[in-house]
Formats: structure tokens, C-alpha cells, sequence
């Protein structure tokens, strides 16, 4: 009777999109890798490592936009705090990172060259075990994690909501940013850590480094995907969605929202930390400035352009807007912060389901003949009249009056 | 956060012994957490509850017994407390002082609104509340008897016999050719039935309805009316109702609240002959 899960897995996505996934993984796991790492400099078809890590970067943002998207399009949870576990994830990475590039610093020493700098004689006791790679991958995921699951914990269990809850997030971030930025917290302070040597062993900056990160960067995003398929198909997923439309019911058909909010903010924390896992040795630096409320503003921005409460859409709207962020910030550097706020004050007023809500607005019109039937929309404020109209009841209506003068 | 899975663990693993505690808990009387005591044929006992709301007193000292499959009408004019002694019962506002018990055992000021409605309470709402974007069979789906911890909903397998409950449900609401519509398109009343087509498929002991026939046409109402009457005596109802000619085709036990107490308590007739309740209605 019971389809086994694997099959489940297998069928909540739909044909085409695993057909889009298989084009995706050819791409992204054997063109550009070949490209790159396999093409001569010379070749027409070369990609530059410049190319090849403003992808990956742009990848790493994708999977930061569906962790986004699972937590503000589904749960209707607008974070403006999730660059935090982003940034924790590529932190707790960077660390390893740093223990790797041994004596070859700039100091030559065992510690990494900020400690140096500030004349420090050990590590402190949160560095042990940051050089092994199975721990690290571990804290990857286990420091967002604990983190989000503490804070969502008691903002969720206090019933902090919509904006209220928007608002601390941005401050705890904020928060966490300046801790960062203190040399005695012990990541580097404002210059955070940097030039990184080896993975494992092998150079950073090899071609086959490169294009390795780029091809798990990519699979860790189709592995969202696809996870984050099934869970908003799936029971738990209408839950979900079902605590965003009407909280007070779904209480009262006996679901305890603080923990489907909990388990849904958590992982969704947890998807962010291996982004940034992924993205510290692509782009080869982290710092504080990651844990700046404007960054964690603008993952909201991916996902409203791209269009919320659909996986594809936060994708492409990390896609979209970070591509036009690079082609910005090389043209007019100092007009991207206007175009990002003319951008999400253009898609809130004209396009309240993003890039993919005007698609398929543009899709349905030719369907909307005089015989075919209307495409259902639900407008989430919509009241009955007849609703409004039952409250308001004259005095002579009242029941016992009836009676009464019977 | 221990306590509470534990008690919701029990309410669940408990479901199966549910019939053999309530049949011999009246020698034993052991607390069993989750299992409904019905040994005195009570299925709700309030004593004595007080709600204040800033110095305004909702509920003062009110005391209600509700026997098992009983169909109670609640009536009062507004701002009696009918729908803060809905809250009490719900566990969304906890008293000042009195007792609220659910059976013999189960202490509701005590539970929160998740782990009162495991207990066997379903309530409906004054303004249908329903999840518009979702189909009407999700709408009944999500509200199915099951085990609602995020762990098992998230493997949570749609079975035939869940379909069929569904099913069965959909035609008793007479929503069967509407399943597949997201529910925010339904007509008011139809919202309403729907509603109450989610707390069947919870299966509660005790039904609690806020104005179920509100906005629905008299059609609508003479249905509505006949389906709770072939819902006494499985389940407890407890109805609040303004509308008179519902009221009398319910033919229930009548409870009129005042003032946030017990104003008079008897048949229709009798009470609408009572001249304290004639005051009440025409003195406003």
C-alpha cells in the first residue's frame, strides 16, 4: 500500500522538470566544467575563471533564493535576516579554509595571519576541529541551523508575526554583524578571511577546483529543488501554506504551528549555510559586510521579482537580478542601489507574482475565449459581502424579540 | 516542549484504547492524559468562569453542563459572551478563575488549542474560516484525523479509505462536485458547510458552532439544520445561533446567556416565555 519515498521524491516533480533538470545537470556538470577546466585559454568556446565563479556565486544565490522562498513564499514568513545564515555557513567553511593554508601565510606560522596580527598565542577554543573537512561540513549546517532553530524557537513560540517578526530578524543579523566585526570575536574582524590555498589538499585556484565547486553548486541547487518540490507538495507543505492563509484554523484542527514554522525556518537555514559553504571558496573571501541587513533585503528581492510561492521563480529571479547587478556594477556603480529599489517598488506595484506570474498571465490569455473556462484566482483579502452583511443586524431581527412578540 | 509531545504522543497512541478507558474509567478512574472521561455522561462542565477584558467582564461566573450527545443552542444578545465562552472552551483566552472540563479528566484551561482539539473539540468560526487558496477536498484533507506532528505529515500518504472518508464527508456537505475548486471560490454558504465538513473529518466528541447558518439562504439553513440533528447523539454540539426558526428546527435544550452568565436554561418555548428573557431582548 505504502509507495515507498524514494518514488514519491521521483513523482512530485513532473516530467518537464526533471527533462529542464537533466539540461541543467548536462550544462552545468559537463559543458561549462569542460569549458573551463578542459579547453584551451585560446579557444573560442573557453570559459574565463572569472565567468566561471560570477556562475557559481549566482548559483549559490539561487539555492539562498529557494531556501527563501520555502520560508516567505510557502510559510509566508518574510525573513530579512537570512544573509546571517548564509554568511555563518561560509564563516564556519572559512575557518577550515583558513587552518588549510597552513605555514604558507603570510607570517609563516600554524595560526591563521589575523591571530598573528593580533599577537595571539593558540587558537581560541571555538577553532578546534576546524581542520577537519568532515567536521566542517558538518558545523556547515549545524551553525545556522542551531542558530535559526534558538531564535525561530522563541520569536515563533512568542507569536511574533508578519512585520514584527521581519523587523527582528533584520536587527539580529545587524546584530551579528557587528559582533563580526570585532578582532576579539576571533573570525578576522572587518577584513574576515581571505587568501584561501587548498581544499583538501588541492589548490583553490586550480581550473579542476574550480569547475568542481561550480558542479557541486549546481547539484546542491537541483537537490534543493527537488527536495523543495516534494515538500510543498506534500501534506506538510499544504500545512504550510495553510498556517500563511489561516493560522487560528489550523490550530484548531489540532497542527501545532510553532513547530511546522520551527522545522521549515530551520532547514531553511540550514539550505543557506551550505550556500555559503559553496560560495566562500568560489569567490574566495568572506567578511561581515555579508551579514548586512542590505543583503538579506535584497534575497527578498530575488524572490519577489522571480515570483513567491513558486521554486522556479526564486531561481530565476536570483538569476536575473544578479545578472543585471554584475552588468550594473561594472557600467554604473553607483546607481545599483536605486535600480534594486526602483526594482522591488516596480514588481510589489505591477507584478505581485514576479517574472513567473506575468508569464503565466501572458500564457492564460489566449485561453480566456468566450467558451473556455475562467482562470481561477484567489484574492487572499477577498470578503463575501455576505459575510460583512451578517454582522450587522437590526434590533427587530434579534431572535428572542420574534419569539417574544409571537 | 517535552511535556507537549509527550501529551500529544499519548492523545495519539491512546485513540485505539480510547473505548475501553471511557468504558471502564468510571471504577478506576485513572487519568489516563487525552482520553475522554464520559462516566457521568458529561461531556463539558464549566463552573463558575470569570473573563476580564480591561475591568469589562465577558464571562462572569458562568456555569454550563452539556451532556453527552446533547444538542445545545446558546442564544443571547450581543455581547453576552457566547463567543468568549467559545474561547474558553477552546483554550484561545484562559479564565481568570472557574473550571472548564472536557469529560471528567481533561482540564481545559490547561491545554493549548492544538492539543484541545486532539482532545475531541472541533470548532467553527463566525466568519467561516477555511484555507481559500487550497482545493475544498485539501480543506478536508488537512483536517482528516491523524497524526499532526510535523514528522508524520511530511511522509503523510493519501490512502483509499482517507479518500473515501473525504468522499463521504464532501457528499454529506454537498460539496462532492466542487472538490477540485479552490475553496476561496465557493459561495458563502457553501464556505460554511465546508467548515463544518472539516470538523467531521476531525471526528470530535464536541462540536462547537459559531453562527454556522449565518449569510446561508433558507434553503441552505433547513439543510444545515437537518444535518446537525443527524449529528446528535455520535457527537455533542454546542450552537450558537441568532437565527429563531433554526433554533427551533435544532428542537434542542436552549441555554440564553446575558451580561456573560446564565440567564435561563429549558425548551424554546419555555424560555422564550421567560419574562426575564423578554426584557433582556426588548429593553435594548
Amino acid at each position: 500500500m505504502r509507495t515507498p519515498l524514494t518514488l514519491r521524491i521521483l513523482h512530485s516533480t513532473p516530467r518537464a522538470g526533471w527533462i529542464a533538470l537533466a539540461v541543467f545537470a548536462a550544462i552545468t556538470w559537463i559543458a561549462v566544467p569542460v569549458a573551463h577546466a578542459v579547453l584551451a585559454e585560446a579557444h573560442p568556446l573557453h570559459l574565463s575563471a572569472y565567468s566561471v565563479s560570477l556562475l557559481g556565486k549566482i548559483l549559490c544565490y539561487m539555492v539562498v533564493a529557494v531556501a527563501m522562498d520555502l520560508i516567505w513564499g510557502y510559510a509566508g514568513i518574510l525573513s530579512l535576516g537570512h544573509g546571517l545564515f548564509f554568511a555563518l555557513g561560509g564563516y564556519a567553511f572559512g575557518m577550515y579554509l583558513m587552518r588549510q593554508i597552513g605555514r604558507d601565510g603570510s607570517y609563516q606560522s600554524d595560526l591563521p595571519d589575523f591571530m598573528v596580527f593580533l599577537d595571539w598565542k593558540e587558537l581560541p577554543w571555538y577553532w578546534a576541529g576546524s581542520d577537519s573537512f568532515l567536521g566542517t561540513l558538518l558545523l556547515v549546517g549545524a551553525v545556522p541551523g542551531l542558530v535559526a532553530f534558538a531564535f525561530g524557537w522563541f520569536a515563533f513560540r512568542s507569536r511574533i508575526k508578519g512585520v514584527y517578526f521581519s523587523i527582528i530578524t533584520q536587527a539580529l543579523t545587524y546584530a551579528a554583524m557587528l559582533l563580526f566585526f570585532r578582532n576579539e570575536t576571533g573570525f578576522g574582524g572587518n577584513n574576515g578571511f581571505t587568501d584561501f590555498k587548498r581544499i583538501l589538499g588541492y589548490s583553490i585556484t586550480s581550473p579542476e577546483m574550480r569547475a568542481t565547486l561550480f558542479a557541486l553548486s549546481a547539484a546542491l541547487l537541483m537537490a534543493c529543488l527537488v527536495l523543495g518540490r516534494y515538500l510543498v507538495t506534500s501534506r506538510f507543505g499544504r500545512v504550510l501554506a495553510a498556517i500563511r492563509d489561516a493560522e487560528s484554523r489550523v490550530m484548531f484542527i489540532g497542527y501545532n504551528p510553532l513547530h511546522y514554522k520551527l522545522f521549515m525556518w530551520t532547514l531553511s537555514a540550514v539550505l543557506c549555510g551550505l550556500a555559503g559553504a559553496l560560495y566562500v571558496p568560489q569567490v574566495g573571501i568572506i567578511n561581515p559586510s555579508e551579514m548586512s541587513p542590505a543583503n538579506s533585503i535584497e534575497i527578498a528581492v530575488w524572490v519577489a521579482v522571480g515570483g513567491r510561492g513558486t521554486l522556479v521563480g526564486a531561481v530565476l529571479g536570483a538569476g536575473i537580478v544578479n545578472l543585471a547587478k554584475s552588468w550594473f556594477t561594472m557600467s554604473f556603480p553607483e546607481y545599483w542601489p536605486f535600480f534594486l529599489g526602483f526594482l522591488f517598488i516596480a514588481v510589489t506595484l505591477y507584478l505581485p507574482d514576479g517574472v513567473v506570474g506575468l508569464w503565466r498571465r501572458l500564457r492564460a490569455r489566449p485561453a480566456a475565449a468566450p467558451d473556455a473556462p475562467p482562470v481561477p484566482t484567489v484574492h487572499r483579502d477577498a470578503r463575501p459581502v455576505s459575510a460583512a452583511r451578517s454582522s450587522a443586524k437590526d434590533p427587530a431581527e434579534l431572535p428572542a424579540v420574534k419569539g417574544a412578540e409571537a | 516542549m517535552s511535556v507537549v509531545t509527550d501529551f500529544e504522543r499519548s492523545a495519539m497512541e491512546s485513540e485505539d484504547q480510547r473505548e475501553n478507558w471511557s468504558g471502564n474509567a468510571s471504577t478506576s478512574h485513572v487519568v489516563e492524559p487525552g482520553a475522554l472521561d464520559l462516566s457521568h455522561n458529561v461531556i463539558l462542565y464549566l463552573e463558575d468562569i470569570t473573563v476580564s477584558f480591561d475591568g469589562f467582564r465577558a464571562l462572569n461566573q458562568l456555569s454550563l453542563a452539556i451532556d453527552a450527545g446533547e444538542l445545545r443552542c446558546i442564544i443571547g444578545p450581543n455581547g453576552a459572551g457566547k463567543t468568549t465562552m467559545m474561547d474558553v472552551i477552546t483554550g484561545k483566552t484562559r479564565p481568570d478563575s472557574g473550571k472548564a472540563f472536557f469529560g471528567q479528566t481533561i482540564d481545559l484551561t490547561r491545554l493549548t488549542e492544538p492539543q484541545i482539539a486532539h482532545a475531541g473539540i472541533g470548532r467553527k468560526f463566525q466568519k467561516p474560516t477555511i484555507f481559500e487558496q487550497h482545493t475544498a477536498f485539501e480543506n478536508l484533507e488537512l483536517a482528516m484525523k491523524a497524526d499532526k506532528r510535523v514528522r508524520r505529515t511530511l511522509f503523510a500518504q493519501l490512502f483509499d479509505d482517507d479518500r473515501d472518508r473525504i468522499a463521504a464527508v464532501l457528499t454529506q456537505i454537498r460539496l462532492d462536485r466542487e472538490a477540485d475548486r479552490p475553496a476561496g471560490l465557493l459561495s458563502h454558504g457553501q464556505k460554511q458547510w465546508l467548515e463544518i465538513g472539516m470538523l467531521l473529518m476531525q471526528e470530535p466528541k464536541l462540536l462547537l458552532l459559531d453562527e454556522p447558518v449565518a449569510g446561508m439562504t433558507d434553503d441552505e439553513t433547513e439543510r444545515t439544520a437537518e444535518l446537525f440533528v443527524s449529528l446528535a447523539g455520535k457527537h455533542s454540539l454546542v450552537v450558537v445561533e441568532h437565527d429563531m426558526a433554526f433554533v427551533e428546527a435544532l428542537g434542542g435544550k436552549v441555554t440564553v446567556l446575558c451580561e456573560g452568565s446564565v440567564l435561563a436554561e429549558g425548551d424554546l418555548a419555555e424560555v422564550q416565555e421567560d419574562p426575564r428573557v423578554i426584557e433582556v431582548y426588548l429593553g435594548r
